[in-house]
């Protein structure tokens, strides 16, 4: 992961202790499809490529409330940016992601670009991952029982990244291809990226299991026990 | 009196966004040796210390949230409070502009993005406290919006955790806490807790006190006892480095006993990010020292 072994290497490890985390990596391209996600597990490390768009809180509640639950009347400018979506998104990648970025001259400039908290889109994320076909949801955090479902029924995966790691997570950025939206200000503009081995881990995958579940199940009886005593 | 102090505010808010302090990092050190090798929280940890590497060597933010801006300015006398708070809304739009800060501040309104950082009287949180001597001391802190989501507050006596107004009661309430943020507020973090106050003190402190170094040692016995007591129950929960399971859920756990009202009892907790990202400007009137 990341020519980590090296790094382990300059944080004082032994070598044989490196080689112990030399775990396979799975490498998946996009657009993707069902086989290919449905060979993915919970806990598999996983190098991703290809375009994904940013979305968060603003872009989730729009995507929503115009075109998935279709609550509002867009206008014709939003119904292009819809077009172009449906596009991205058929076996594509929702990143929950608020970058920074900087234009100059030659066009823009990506500098940290690491996740934000999934879970905030847990209300809407179901439903949209089913109207656009979404097959790869990137964040941190996990989600909820809603997005596990969808997972098993898209079929689709929520991969993990890592929270704050963002100048690892922008130098596999290869490139900024769009903005759409870009009246929701930067971090909630939706950004269509270039990734190329982008590192995540399988948190919830395609057959149900959802890590995030475990833990909390697992620390919950640690607590109960705790505060009892 | 006025004093030209721009760049070097700029500097403080740049070495926040970018240059993890050492304390926090050699935390995040020993965390990862604990872990188990080849594990999920041994990678996430792995990858967080290369990461704090590249934004250091590189000059680039740790994290793409930016957060808020939290400055704390000890001033002395002779010194303008006035112009100070407009030196620092001009560094921090400067420091927007030059991508060290992510544009973090929106309108509740109309939900438009203000592009600077700058949000009327809300943002940046300036809070001015004036001694005799003869130095300037700022201390900023950048805390973001995902681990200030998990923050939260409790009453005391509190029902459904048992919990009276005893230490035991504040340990229930910080455990508790730790619990429901889960991997939501990027562990391993940081808690700062404050006992007193009102609802808005009680907030304002739980978040002051994470100014404070790791491993800092409370002069008070019963607190020093409290603070590790509750730092090994929570990585007890195994909830792990970004919720992943594993050894260290907490670097550390800061506490400060306020006042109070003899009716309220609050507990308050920030929670804090592993990039715990806090820098202090001492100016001297001649020379800037950066800590």
């Amino acid at each position: 992961m990341l020519g980590l072994k090296k790094a382990s290497a300059d944080l004082g490890r032994e070598k044989s202790d490196v080689s112990l985390r030399e775990k396979p990596m799975k490498k998946v391209t996009l657009p993707t499809d069902e086989k290919s996600v449905k060979s993915l597990e919970v806990g598999d490390y996983v190098l991703l490529s290809g375009l994904i768009i940013t979305a968060r809180d603003r872009a989730h509640k729009w995507m929503y409330e115009n075109f998935v639950n279709q609550e509002k009347i867009p206008t014709a400018e939003d119904v292009m940016v819809y077009e172009r979506l449906k596009t991205l998104l058929a076996d594509g990648a929702i990143y929950h992601c608020g970058p920074i970025i900087k234009e100059n001259q030659s066009g823009w400039e990506i500098i940290s670009a690491g996740p934000t908290t999934s879970e905030r889109e847990e209300p809407y994320e179901a439903a949209i991952m089913r109207h656009f076909r979404v097959r790869v949801v990137l964040g941190k955090g996990g989600m909820g029982e809603n997005t596990r479902k969808a997972c098993q029924e898209v079929p689709a995966v929520y991969l993990h990244a890592v929270g704050g790691a963002a100048v690892v997570a922008a130098k596999r950025v290869k490139r900024v291809v769009e903005v759409l939206k870009p009246e929701f200000g930067m971090p909630e503009s939706i950004w269509v990226l270039e990734i190329q081995d982008f590192p995540c881990v399988v948190t919830m995958d395609a057959w149900g299991f959802n890590l995030h579940e475990e833990v909390l199940r697992r620390s919950e009886g640690l607590f109960q026990h705790m505060i009892s005593l | 009196m006025e004093e030209h102090l721009l760049p070097h505010l700029t500097e403080l808010i740049r070495l926040a966004a970018t240059d993890l302090p050492n304390d926090v990092e050699e935390g995040l050190k020993s965390a990862w040796k604990k872990e188990e090798p080849g594990s999920a929280a041994a990678q996430a940890l792995e990858t967080i210390l290369v990461n704090i590497e590249l934004a250091r060597k590189e000059s680039l933010p740790i994290c793409q949230d930016t957060g808020t801006l939290n400055f704390y300015v000890s001033l002395p006398s002779h010194l303008s409070a006035t112009s100070m708070a407009e030196q620092i809304k001009e560094a921090v739009r400067a420091a927007t502009d030059l991508s060290y800060l992510r544009p973090n501040v929106v309108n509740a309104l109309t939900d438009e993005n203000t592009g600077s950082n700058v949000g009327a009287d809300t943002f940046p949180f300036v809070e001015f406290s004036c001694h005799q001597d003869a130095e300037l001391i700022v201390d900023l802190l950048l805390k973001g919006g995902g681990c200030e989501n998990v923050s939260t507050q409790y009453a005391l006596p509190n029902l459904e955790l048992k919990a009276d107004r005893s230490f035991e009661g504040i340990k229930k309430c910080v455990l508790h806490a730790v619990f429901k943020a889960q991997g939501l507020g990027c562990p391993p973090g940081i808690v700062g807790v404050a006992v007193g106050g009102d609802r808005a003190i009680g907030y304002r402190e739980a978040k002051r006190v994470l100014l404070r170094r790791i491993g800092d040692r409370p002069a008070d016995t019963r607190v020093a006892n409290l603070k590790e007591k509750i730092r090994k129950m929570a990585n007890n929960l195994n909830i792990g480095p970004m919720g992943f399971g594993g050894k260290t859920t907490l670097l550390d756990v800061h506490i400060t006993f306020l006042h109070r009202h003899p009716a309220s009892y609050f507990v308050s907790v920030s929670y804090s990010c592993w990039a715990l990202r806090r820098r202090r400007l001492i100016w001297d009137g001649r020379k800037a020292t950066f800590l």
